[in-house]
């Protein structure tokens, strides 16, 4: 299937990468329907990743990160973007080779360009995570990161899952050649109405920047955090089993919801500049708390690799 | 004798830990050879980014057998002992022997090891030390529990004689041992099987790899030279990134591209910097200019295009790369202009240390220090207090969160584009220095009173939250900023005495972490304590301090008036010890230092230094030796008769006592001496000293052969006595010679 012509769009960049994920088995799923820092935050990847089950997903994350912001100014960033993620437990062992194929697929003649694997630890100190792996460089940019989990939520991984990032925009801006993002195809350019990056998202981007950066109400930010975090707490706290329908039923997902939320109102108050250095810290170690409390229960449910009960 | 040929192939090894690891793979391989009895003529070992390749040349076939003799219990022994010793020797009971000796019958069990193949000695030692390899940090992979620094793939292990090679076979975790292996990821895929080192390496440089990574930098900075050169141009030397550089690459191939026009005027350092840490370029330099004006970047791979495609793909990267730059270096020059008041603001809110308080607060610390360092050392103190209060503005500026090692340059470049003067703005550069021990210290007077303000300031902060340097544990580079106080001052020869400043700035944080407002506390009883300096701070202030805040903790400040002085006495001593190991180098002995430090001022360390100096250049000399030799004996007999009688002999000697000539010889010396040292001394010219010292030597020598001290006649012997003071006083002028060892 791999096609060495040319994509022309971002959209057919997704495109063949979801195609070609699925032709590798893949489950191919969607977006998460909550505001994330990246891709990784997707319950198919943190908790996916936990306990023995094996596990093969693909999707693009929209993600957000309040301090990138640039009001739609900059070529190459903004407060809103994708990432494209694969997951796959246990990791094969010829990943890098499947990868690399992925690259094809998208028109990156391996003949012509330089691929270089660079050493790039990954930690991700809110959800109690590291892993060893890449950067991967196409002719000196980072094209994707390269993961192979160690730990998650503070739980080792057993079998260890190979996690691929692709920062599409950036990507894509080097596949289609295109020195500014918002200026990039967003569809095909010969449609009846063609729509660039900067069609779709540039009003956007001003309309989130000036919100994050200064009109973002920050204490009722501060009341979502330690909302979100107390409700965390409060569902983990419940029994297991449910006296209604007489079932075991750990609610590890919903308490994780809130463990996402936490991190965003977190975000959100670090781009309105109220949190200090030293707080800093604090936060991050809390929604670390929450995230492992997490990890904790979904290793104990049936998808977590827990027998049966 | 055989070959062995281990090669380990995995996923990208990082760069920086390839060499060490080639160089863990030989000595534990080789190591676990001879330990089992094997020897060999000699090995290598070669890394790159997919391998690690070890070859040892002419190994013995095998372990010589050798046998041991045990001796067991005593014949009629207990069954249960007997056949204890049975399964320790691994011997059946009709194989032992009965002896007799003086001791009686025992058994005796002849153990006899036999030798091993080498094949069969690899196969057991090479998965133990795959298995407990010194990774730095090591992972697992998919469903294993085998680490390796990433996924290791095949694993290649050939013994070769003349007629031919075998396999030495194991496994490791499911990886079985072979004879093949791959060349270049891309420009040469699949597997080949090899014969031997020689085969192997042919082999790859067929299949685009080379072995070596001395070969593989060797040929990098070669070509980029020869490249650069060709343009008029020079490569600015890395051999950091060139070592980084080689160890990204298989088949190293050097590419040279323009940056863009609107980035050349960025500064040099920052042009450097982003493209070192982000993208691994050299940067290629206009020798008659400076300027840089091109990247060299090093690809793994040829190409049809000739590089083409990835020089233009690098390009871009840098040129995006480079906008951010830009935009940073834009911003950050608008707060300059403006005066850089953001920035300094901002300190406020940077946390330096919890208990002191944050990075402004430390600022203004500092700026106090200076401003009394100032005349010290010949700067004006009001300038150096604007310099400490901008050094670290930069801090805040974009461009130093994106690029921390840029910090203090972008000072310089900000502080003159705030307006200020080149002396002033050198200062955010300079008083960082020195980094390292071979660091160039700072010489200009301004840069001199900050850069001592900044590490005194560090280490007396430290030592008021007691965070001292323990053994390997140094996480806030304590024992460099004492090394940096010692270097600054003795550059020089300047002086300054530590104790005061020392003790206020201990007094100062002590505060900070205790009151919090301690700084502006201070500040107000300075300004009214008329000039007394921080003499005033380590004495009276914590009394003004309680009479003027009045509900304080008297308890806290009670306490403070004894720490205090303890924490700088105990800083003081640390300055002491690392004066010790700096002078080291220069071969004075720490016995040496210990003896000039015997002698007040201890807070000088120039004047310590000059006295230890003087004494260790005596010490070189015959007649230096000597001179100790007599000053020993003397106050060894001094000592002794002082412990024996219950009195000191200090004073009194009267040449009319003397008996002998020599005696009387040994009065007129030291009168002599005495009149020369003084003025010597009060020259501070230690060396001089010592000399007239050294005319000592032969009367006190004649004097101990002639004399017998301890004579009958107790006035004759009480004033040799008192003689025998004056010498150890008069040999003890410069240092106190008793603190010599040996």
């Amino acid at each position: 299937m791999a096609d060495l012509t040319t994509p022309r769009s971002f959209q057919e960049i997704i495109l063949r990468l979801q195609a070609y994920w699925a032709e590798k088995g893949c489950a191919i799923m969607q977006p998460y329907d909550m505001e994330v820092g990246a891709g990784t935050f997707h319950p198919a990847t943190t908790l996916r990743s936990l306990g023995t089950r094996p596990w093969s997903a693909a999707y693009v994350q929209p993600s957000r990160r309040p301090t990138d912001g640039r009001y739609g100014d900059s070529p190459n960033r903004w407060q809103h973007y994708y990432q494209f993620q694969v997951i796959i437990k246990p990791s094969p062992p010829d990943l890098q080779e499947i990868y690399l194929g992925s690259l094809k697929a998208i028109g990156i003649d391996m003949d012509l360009h330089d691929i270089r694997f660079v050493e790039d630890d990954w930690e991700s100190p809110t959800l109690g995570a590291w892993g060893l792996g890449w950067e991967v460089w196409c002719d000196g940019m980072e094209v994707s990161q390269f993961t192979y989990f160690q730990q998650v939520g503070g739980h080792d991984c057993h079998p260890v899952s190979g996690e691929l990032t692709y920062g599409l925009e950036r990507l894509a801006m080097y596949v289609l050649d295109c020195d500014d993002g918002n200026e990039m195809p967003f569809n095909d350019p010969d449609a009846d109405i063609p729509l660039t990056y900067g069609d779709v998202f540039r009003e956007a981007e001003a309309q989130y920047a000036r919100w994050n950066f200064d009109v973002a109400d920050t204490d009722i930010l501060l009341q979502h955090f330690k909302d979100a975090e107390a409700e965390c707490a409060r569902i983990l706290e419940q029994p297991a089993d449910d006296l209604k329908t007489g079932r075991h039923i750990i609610m590890a997902l919903p308490a994780y919801d809130q463990a996402i939320k936490a991190s965003h109102v977190f975000n959100l108050l670090d781009a309105r500049g109220v949190i200090s250095v030293t707080e800093r810290q604090a936060y991050i170690g809390r929604v670390r708390t929450l995230t492992k409390m997490c990890a904790d229960a979904f290793v104990q449910t049936d998808a977590g690799g827990a027998a049966s009960p | 004798m055989p070959d062995l040929l281990l090669e380990l192939f995995s996923e990208e090894i990082p760069a920086r830990m390839q060499r060490k690891a080639a160089d863990d793979l030989k000595r534990l391989v080789t190591d676990g050879l001879v330990e089992a009895g094997l020897t060999y003529a000699s090995a290598g070992a070669f890394a790159t980014p997919r391998r690690l390749v070890l070859t040892v040349e002419d190994l013995t076939e095998a372990s010589p057998t050798t046998t041991e003799e045990r001796r067991g219990p005593k014949v009629g022994a207990p069954d249960k002992a007997l056949e204890g010793f049975l399964r320790g020797a691994g011997v059946a009971r009709e194989d032992l022997e009965e002896r007799e000796d003086k001791k009686g019958t025992f058994y005796y069990a002849r153990i006899t090891t036999e030798g091993r193949p080498a094949a069969a000695i690899i196969a057991d030692l090479v998965p133990q030390v795959i298995r407990n390899f010194p990774w730095p940090k090591s992972m697992r992979w998919g469903s294993g529990s085998l680490r390796w620094v990433r996924p290791l793939h095949s694993i290649l292990c050939l013994l070769n004689r003349e007629d031919g090679a075998e396999v030495v076979g194991f496994e490791v975790d499911g990886i079985p041992s072979g004879n093949t292996t791959e060349g270049h990821r891309f420009m040469a895929p699949g597997r080949f099987s090899v014969t031997s080192f020689e085969d192997y390496s042919a082999k790859l440089k067929g299949a685009f790899v080379v072995l070596s990574a001395e070969d593989r930098a060797e040929a990098i900075w070669h070509d980029a030279t020869t490249m650069a050169f060709a343009a008029g141009l020079e490569v600015v030397p890395d051999k950091g990134l060139l070592a980084e550089v080689a160890g990204l690459v298989e088949w190293p191939v050097v590419l040279m591209g323009e940056i863009g026009a609107d980035f050349l005027d960025l500064p040099a350092e920052v042009l450097q910097t982003s493209m070192r840490e982000h993208q691994k370029f050299f940067s290629v330099r206009n020798p008659a200019t400076g300027r840089i004006e091109r990247f060299i970047t090093v690809a793994n791979r040829d190409t049809a295009d000739q590089g083409a495609t990835i020089i233009a793909g690098n390009a871009k990267v840098l040129s995006a790369r480079l906008a951010d730059a830009k935009f940073f270096w834009d911003n950050d020059l608008r707060v300059a202009r403006d005066g850089m008041g953001d920035w300094r603001e901002s300190l406020k809110s940077v946390t330096f240390e919890r208990r002191l308080g944050s990075q402004s607060e430390r600022v203004e610390r500092i700026a106090a220090l200076a401003r009394e360092i100032a005349p010290m050392v010949r700067a004006d103190p009001t300038a150096a207090e604007t310099a400490a209060r901008i050094a670290k503005a930069d801090l805040s500026s974009e461009m130093v969160f994106e690029f921390p090692e840029l910090q203090g340059i972008m000072g310089k470049y900000y502080a003159i584009e705030a307006g200020l003067d080149a002396e002033i703005a050198a200062v955010a550069e300079e008083h960082y220095a020195p980094l390292g021990p071979t660091d160039e210290v700072p010489t200009a007077p301004l840069s001199v009173a900050v850069a001592l303000a900044d590490k005194m300031d560090l280490l007396t902060g430290f030592w008021a939250i007691d965070e001292k340097p323990t053994g390997s544990k140094d996480p806030f580079a304590l024992r460099r900023a004492a090394l940096g106080v010692i270097r600054i001052v003795l550059d020089g020869s300047k002086r300054i005495s530590l104790g005061p400043l020392l003790a206020g700035q201990v007094a100062f944080n002590y505060g900070a972490s205790q009151f919090g407002d301690f700084q502006s506390a201070y500040r107000m009883l300075a300004a009214s304590a008329d000039n007394s300096g921080r003499d005033f701070v380590a004495s009276d202030i914590w009394d003004k301090y309680l009479e003027q805040a009045g509900d304080v903790e008297t308890d806290i400040v009670m306490e403070a008036k004894k720490v205090v002085p303890e924490i700088s006495q105990n800083l003081l001593s640390f300055f002491h010890d690392r004066l010790k190991v700096h002078l080291r180098a220069e071969n004075i002995r720490h016995d040496v230092i210990d003896a000039a430090l015997a002698k007040p001022p201890t807070d000088d360390l120039t004047l310590i230094v000059a006295r230890a100096r003087a004494l260790q250049a005596f010490l070189d000399t015959p007649e230096g030796e000597n001179l100790i030799q007599g000053f020993k004996r003397a106050a060894n007999i001094l000592t002794q008769a002082e412990e024996k009688d219950g009195v000191e002999y200090r004073y009194g000697a009267d040449v009319k006592f003397a008996e002998t000539e020599e005696e009387r010889a040994l009065f007129k010396a030291l009168e002599a001496a005495n009149a020369a040292i003084a003025p010597a001394l009060k020259a501070e010219d230690f060396a001089a000293a010592m000399s007239h010292m050294a005319h000592l030597r032969g009367p006190i020598d004649a004097f101990f052969e002639a004399v017998q001290v301890n004579a009958e006649n107790d006035i004759i012997r009480r004033n040799r006595l008192n003689l025998l003071h004056q010498i150890t006083e008069t040999c003890g002028a410069v240092a106190d010679l008793t603190r010599l060892e040996g």
